[in-house]
């Protein structure tokens, strides 16, 4: 008897190793079948040219890539990060060899610093012709030779229709104690300091330590009023009306507005900051040549449409602007007024006192 | 009666805040708008997305592969290694033992750091950068560890003499360790190679260390797109993902219990064979 029942059990014991060797085969099968028409990123690649991407998440209309690979016969192995820090140290680590990569400003002005860029050489992107004067030569590559802008926008505060009444157009109404715990501020040293700077009047590249200790100040008698230092979950926060005024990117704006009608983006009068993504060429890229075509590629007009369709940000491209439609266009959000604009400054690296920035916002969390 | 109640309570309680996340995630991943924070109706969109978007698939396609193949070839060197550390003295068996215990104490992103380290430094000898090898290499290093441990246990309750007994009767040792050891042991072997593949699927920081240009796995692709937030298209993968592990779930299940049932009937009919004679 004994015997039988541990016999029996030993049996069921196989049969689950049976069912679950049966499954794990399936998979595998079907996940041969389905990577047969997608994965061709190791070896194989029958001398096909191959081009190497490294983008923000979610940051481009997929079928893009698919029109570029067909148009050229290119191969592109498109890969992905979350923020600028993550893609440095997987490029300084000396592990990839991404040929073309979308950082932001500060972050290019570092990696130019360090010597991680290649030139890039203008003649094979004719394209760049379409891209807005303004936006070309800025403080983090003022010579433009290493960067093609390929979205960029503004910082500024939504509000909530609803439950704001005072007209909002200026940092100040930040500091407004009627709006005490409705107001999300982001948990960002750099910008949280930076429209500080600002409400006072200073620039917000501002390496002066007085003003500097100005700017702690305010913020220290801010926090009282915040109700939260946001990452990303600003935007679904907003939308669900859990707060009256945040602290955000216009890209994002864009996105909440239209989910939420009752909000509204401004630019403050005092003026921002104006942030770039710009396509870069990475030092030791293989096949430069393949990564100019790309680059030039993503600046033609109608290309450039499709990505900033998707993205919902704001293109730098003039031909593509006029082809947006009028509300896009009309929209202060993603395209404010030149005379705004002109008052919105490009992050510089603090470079020699970017610890006093560490410190002064680890003062204002902490206290 | 009020005792009884607060049980039930507690249950309910516990199951609720287990399984509401996913429901709400399943919820939607149906949801029209793209936002987190209200519904703009019902739709099918982000599944009809999901099976176009070439990046995900390929995401899914590098996650279940390295999946299988570690936690198959984590099983198989884990449980040899079992079973020679069971057979060894007390103090080599000591040290050997809490030698595998440290990388599972290890922080996963010490254990990802060194491995990216040791893995371009030996770049140079082997020519093999950083890829997709790599990341299987990665992840079959740390799931031996949690096969040893979880065969381990099953090895210690092996009666020492049946494996002797099992040579008396004449098996060579191959067949003796395919014919008694093995069996014996297999729930505990079944147990450390689910849970390998499950470390597998979900590990982020070591694979986000130790992969490079081309090889990204579903974690990494998920985590990129924090700055955008979340596609509703993760929602409706793992909608997708959720349901296939419950549809396994109850087939094994099924199983268990016919096998359970057909026991019955050979006890049932044994009994009636010995009434007989």
């Amino acid at each position: 008897m004994k015997k039988l029942i541990k016999l029996v059990k030993k049996n069921t014991i196989w049969n689950v190793a049976r069912v679950i060797t049966a499954v794990l085969v399936m998979t595998l099968i079907i996940g041969s079948f389905a990577g047969c028409n997608n994965q061709s990123s190791d070896g194989n690649t029958g001398g096909k040219k191959v081009l190497k991407v490294y983008n923000w998440g979610d940051y481009i209309d997929e079928s893009v890539i698919d029109d570029f690979e067909e148009k050229y016969g290119i191969e592109v192995i498109y890969d992905t990060f979350a923020t600028n820090e993550d893609m440095y140290v997987k490029i300084k680590s000396g592990g990839s060899d991404y040929d073309v990569a979308i950082p932001s400003d500060y972050m290019i002005e570092r990696m130019i610093d360090e010597g991680m860029l290649e030139k890039i050489n203008f003649e094979n992107v004719p394209n760049f012709k379409y891209i807005d004067d303004r936006f070309k030569n800025l403080a983090y590559d003022p010579t433009n030779e290493y960067s093609v802008p390929y979205m960029w926008g503004t910082l500024g505060i939504i509000y909530n229709k609803t439950m704001v009444d005072d007209p909002v157009d200026s940092w100040e109404i930040l500091w407004n104690e009627k709006y005490a715990k409705q107001i999300f501020m982001l948990d960002s040293s750099r910008d949280s300091i930076g429209i500080t700077l600002k409400k006072l009047g200073y620039s917000l590249n501002s390496r002066n330590e007085k003003e500097l200790e100005e700017a702690k100040q305010e913020l220290i008698k801010q926090k009282p009023l915040v109700l939260s230092y946001m990452g990303d979950d600003v935007k679904d926060a907003m939308i669900a009306g859990q707060a009256a005024l945040a602290v955000v990117w216009s890209g994002d704006a864009v996105y909440m507005k239209w989910e939420n009608s009752d909000l509204e983006y401004v630019i403050p009068k005092e003026g921002s900051n104006l942030w770039f993504d710009s396509m870069v060429i990475l030092k030791g890229s293989k096949n430069k040549e393949a990564a100019e075509l790309f680059i030039n590629y993503m600046c033609d007009p109608e290309v450039a449409l499709k990505n900033t369709k998707y993205i919902g940000y704001s293109t730098p491209n003039t031909e593509t602007k006029k082809m947006l439609d009028e509300d896009i266009l009309n929209d202060p959000t993603a395209y404010p007024p030149d005379e705004l604009l002109e008052k919105c400054e490009v992050f510089e690296s603090v470079k020699d006192v970017v610890k006093l920035y560490d410190r002064i916002w680890t003062e204002v969390k902490a206290s | 009666m009020v005792t009884r109640i607060l049980k039930k309570v507690y249950l309910y309680l516990v199951f609720l805040f287990l399984y509401a996340p996913i429901f709400v995630l399943v919820i939607y991943s149906f949801n029209d708008s793209k936002s987190r924070g209200h519904w703009g109706g019902f739709t099918l969109k982000w599944y009809a997305a999901l099976f176009q978007d070439r990046e995900i698939a390929q995401a899914v396609y590098h996650t279940v592969l390295i999946a299988i193949i570690s936690s198959v070839v984590a099983t198989i060197i884990g449980t040899a290694a079992a079973i020679g550390i069971q057979n060894m003295k007390k103090i080599n068996k000591v040290i050997i033992l809490n030698l595998s215990y440290l990388p599972v104490l290890n922080p996963d992103i010490v254990t990802g750091v060194s491995l990216m380290i040791l893995f371009i430094f030996m770049k140079a000898f082997t020519g093999v950068g950083l890829g997709f090898t790599t990341m299987l290499l990665a992840h079959i290093t740390f799931n031996i560890p949690y096969v040893i441990l979880s065969v381990m246990p099953k090895l210690k309750q092996l009666d020492k003499n049946l494996y002797e007994a099992a040579l008396d009767l004449g098996a060579k040792p191959g067949y003796a360790l395919r014919k008694v050891i093995i069996p014996e042991i297999m729930p505990g072997i079944i147990t450390g190679f689910l849970l390998a593949f499950t470390l597998s699927i979900d590990d982020f920081v070591i694979s986000f260390f130790t992969t490079g240009s081309g090889v990204s796995n579903l974690s990494i692709y998920i985590y990129s797109m924090a700055r955008r937030g979340i596609n509703p298209k993760i929602n409706a993968l793992s909608t997708i993902m959720f349901v296939l592990v419950l549809i396994l779930l109850i087939i094994v299940n099924l199983r268990l219990s016919k096998d359970k049932e057909n026991s019955k009937d050979l006890k049932v009919n044994s009994s009636l064979k010995r009434r007989e004679s």
